[in-house]
């Protein structure tokens, strides 16, 4: 029996701002099908860490992978070869530093939503996904301009048209994306992601400022997009409810540092992470 | 499905509209003699079809891309010069160029009219129009280099200078051979002298070229915006960091818009040339790449349509309806004593004032004008209808 396809994979990143280090030798991996959490208190450096994978940041050290091959890499001989002095500092020193930025992140297949909505203000709900698959396209600029492409637009139309229903906002479609309730605008962001059908789904703080209704509303909602998409997903997550519902495996960080990992029932029972949350005694 | 058919009937009814507008315009130029009293509508369309396609461009770099570019009057002069260079007939050339020796020595409309006739005057003119507008383009990408890394208020004040250093080094003595340093370029094929020889009887297009120019260049420019790669534009201007995130790639795409913007620039810039009849550099001062920004503000910054009719209204009013403040009589008040030199632009000043503090987006806003006058239809076919409930109770 094969196993299953390792679709994320961490090397020893290392994030350092300054004297900072935000992440530190943090490894972890996302294996297809799965959903996945990272998960930590405030300022453990968990959006850190997605900012790295994502390719906003450029790591101090160390290697993501992606689908088996590396995408973003940076080690001793790279930019940051002078604050960087951990002790695995020599594992990556012979590979070329890779430094892509999102959008071709995101052409990989790596499709991300943010934790304070980034919808395109100004679109409808329908051209919010519309434009997510402008990246698809095989048509070249003169064509388009000329709408020569025409065959394609229209497949694309019916993609998105499908996806809305999937989603349930096909009866929002011609609105401004900004006019939707809440927790329809993180539905939406959502759909825009798997618009450009990603490989892996990564939700930054998807249930951030939801009230209990709308994050069993959004639990729901992401099972069902894995179920229905094959997705495998990674989420950040401060809501114990939706992380402990949904996750298959969980990693908690704290001060940068990975400090346990497993599933859920083994992370609620974890004495370091109990700690982590609610502060060791002669830290209070 | 419905959806498609009201499209298709739209798409049909906007391109008629288009083509009346067209076959009006060419039926004026007719019917209007220079010595006409009406003879200041012709002048608007032409220099207004020149300011609405600029404008137009600069819309589509700092409305719809969200580009906040000031160098448009730089890319016109380039664009105004490709032109009036290449299309210097011979016997011309050494009495525009008489302090240097011209190293310029092709015109393509007088080559290809020896060699097609009059249907080779026009293929020249076209070249020379797209010469300008590939070279303006050019210049862009190079420009666009460095400066398209930065935002806002300093991509703004870059875009403005290197427009001051082209109309600076155009005027550079040593590039005299080429630009013909300060002296301005003249004798090449110009509107007043563009007809139209049919069965004998002569049509005039001195207004009709400049307009269809600017119509074919602004209908490009709607397609564009209507695209896949438009919507890629907005979504950058709408929120730079999700369009990257969503696989946009952010340096491609705002060199694509800056160039494009500004090969339509160039070819604005060409068909001033042409209304205008000289190319000098002088005149494309930063305060010609303000005028064309106030009527992208006037007319909605984000609205194609409003742009066209901001930059109507704009030389309507500072060409036609207002010019009697400047030369005595105004409204048939005759005070010369007020209406003097100048008076004209204190006027001007206060409309824009009150545009801008009554109409904060603009006429248009960011809708079009086939929005707005469905939105207008909907209104008057409701006002009956409540007329008909009151008449009931």
């Amino acid at each position: 029996m094969s196993e299953k396809m390792n679709v994320l994979c961490l090397d020893n990143i290392t994030m350092q701002f300054g004297g900072v280090v935000a992440v530190d030798d943090l490894s972890m991996e996302v294996n297809e099908g799965e959903i996945v959490a990272l998960i930590g208190p405030n300022g453990a450096g968990k959006t850190t860490a997605f900012n790295t994978i994502t390719g906003v940041y450029e790591p101090t050290n160390g290697q993501v992978s992606f689908l088996g091959k590396p995408v973003v890499r940076n080690h001793p001989q790279g930019k940051m070869k002078k604050q960087y002095k951990g002790s695995d500092a020599e594992k990556f020193a012979s590979e070329p530093v890779l430094n892509p930025t999102p959008d071709k992140l995101t052409a990989l297949g790596m499709a991300r939503t943010f934790q304070n909505i980034r919808l395109w203000k100004t679109q409808t709900v329908f051209d919010n996904v519309l434009i997510a698959k402008h990246m698809l396209r095989t048509s070249n600029f003169f064509t388009a301009a000329f709408h020569a492409n025409r065959a394609e637009e229209e497949k694309q139309r019916a993609e998105v048209l499908e996806l809305l229903r999937i989603v349930g906002l096909e009866e929002e479609q011609h609105e401004p994306a900004t006019s939707l309730p809440y927790g329809k605008q993180r539905r939406l962001e959502i759909a825009r992601a798997l618009a450009t059908k990603p490989k892996l789904l990564m939700l930054d703080e998807p249930a951030a400022g939801m009230n209990p209704q709308e994050t069993a509303e959004l639990t729901a909602f992401i099972g069902r997009v894995r179920n229905e998409f094959d997705m495998t997903i990674l989420l950040i997550e401060h809501h114990m409810d939706l992380v402990m519902d949904i996750s298959d495996r969980i990693y908690v960080i704290d001060f940068g540092k990975l400090i346990a990992s497993g599933t859920p029932e083994v992370i609620q029972n974890d004495q370091r992470v109990i700690d982590a949350y609610l502060g060791v005694e002669d830290d209070a | 499905m419905i959806d498609k058919q009201e499209a298709k009937r739209k798409n049909l009814i906007s391109l008629a509209a288009v083509l009346a507008f067209l076959l009006l315009v060419l039926a004026l130029d007719q019917i209007i003699k220079p010595t006409s009293k009406m003879y200041m509508l012709l002048t608007v369309l032409q220099k207004g079809s020149v300011y609405a396609l600029a404008a137009v461009s600069m819309n589509l770099l700092n409305g719809f891309t969200g580009l906040f570019s000031l160098g448009h009057a730089g890319f016109m002069l380039i664009g105004a010069y490709t032109y009036a260079i290449f299309s210097i007939p011979s016997d011309a050339r050494d009495t525009v160029y008489q302090y240097f020796d011209a190293a310029v020595r092709i015109s393509f409309p007088e080559t290809l009219g020896n060699a097609l006739g009059g249907f080779g005057t026009a293929l020249g003119v076209l070249l020379s129009v797209l010469l300008a507008g590939l070279v303006a383009a050019a210049f862009a990408y190079l420009i666009g280099l460095p400066v398209l890394r930065l935002k806002s208020d300093y991509l703004a004040i870059a875009t403005l200078g290197f427009a001051e250093i082209i109309r600076a080094i155009f005027q550079w003595k040593k590039l005299g051979p080429v630009t013909n340093g300060s002296n301005l370029l003249k004798n090449f094929d110009r509107c007043s002298t563009f007809k139209l020889e049919l069965g004998g009887a002569t049509l005039s297009l001195s207004t009709f070229v400049p307009v269809l120019i600017a119509t074919v260049c602004i209908t490009i420019i709607v397609l564009l915006v209507n695209s896949t790669y438009g919507r890629a534009f907005k979504a950058i201007r709408d929120d730079e960091v999700a369009a990257e995130a969503m696989g946009i790639n952010l340096a491609r795409h705002k060199m694509l818009a800056f160039c494009t913007s500004c090969f339509f620039a160039g070819i604005s810039g060409a068909t001033m040339a042409m209304v205008l009849s000289i190319a000098q550099a002088n005149n494309f001062k930063s305060a010609m790449t303000y005028e064309i920004l106030l009527m992208v503000v006037l007319g909605g910054i984000g609205s194609i349509s409003g742009s066209v009719i901001g930059a109507m209204l704009f030389i309507s009013a500072s060409e036609w309806w207002l010019r009697g403040l400047d030369s005595g009589s105004f409204l048939g008040i005759t005070a010369p004593t007020v209406f003097r030199n100048g008076f004209r632009l204190v006027v001007f000043s206060v409309i824009i004032m009150i545009v801008v503090l009554f109409f904060r987006k603009g006429i248009m806003g960011d809708r079009e004008l086939p929005e707005v006058l469905a939105g207008l239809r909907a209104r008057r076919a409701k006002k009956p209808e409540a007329k008909e409930v009151q008449g009931n109770e």
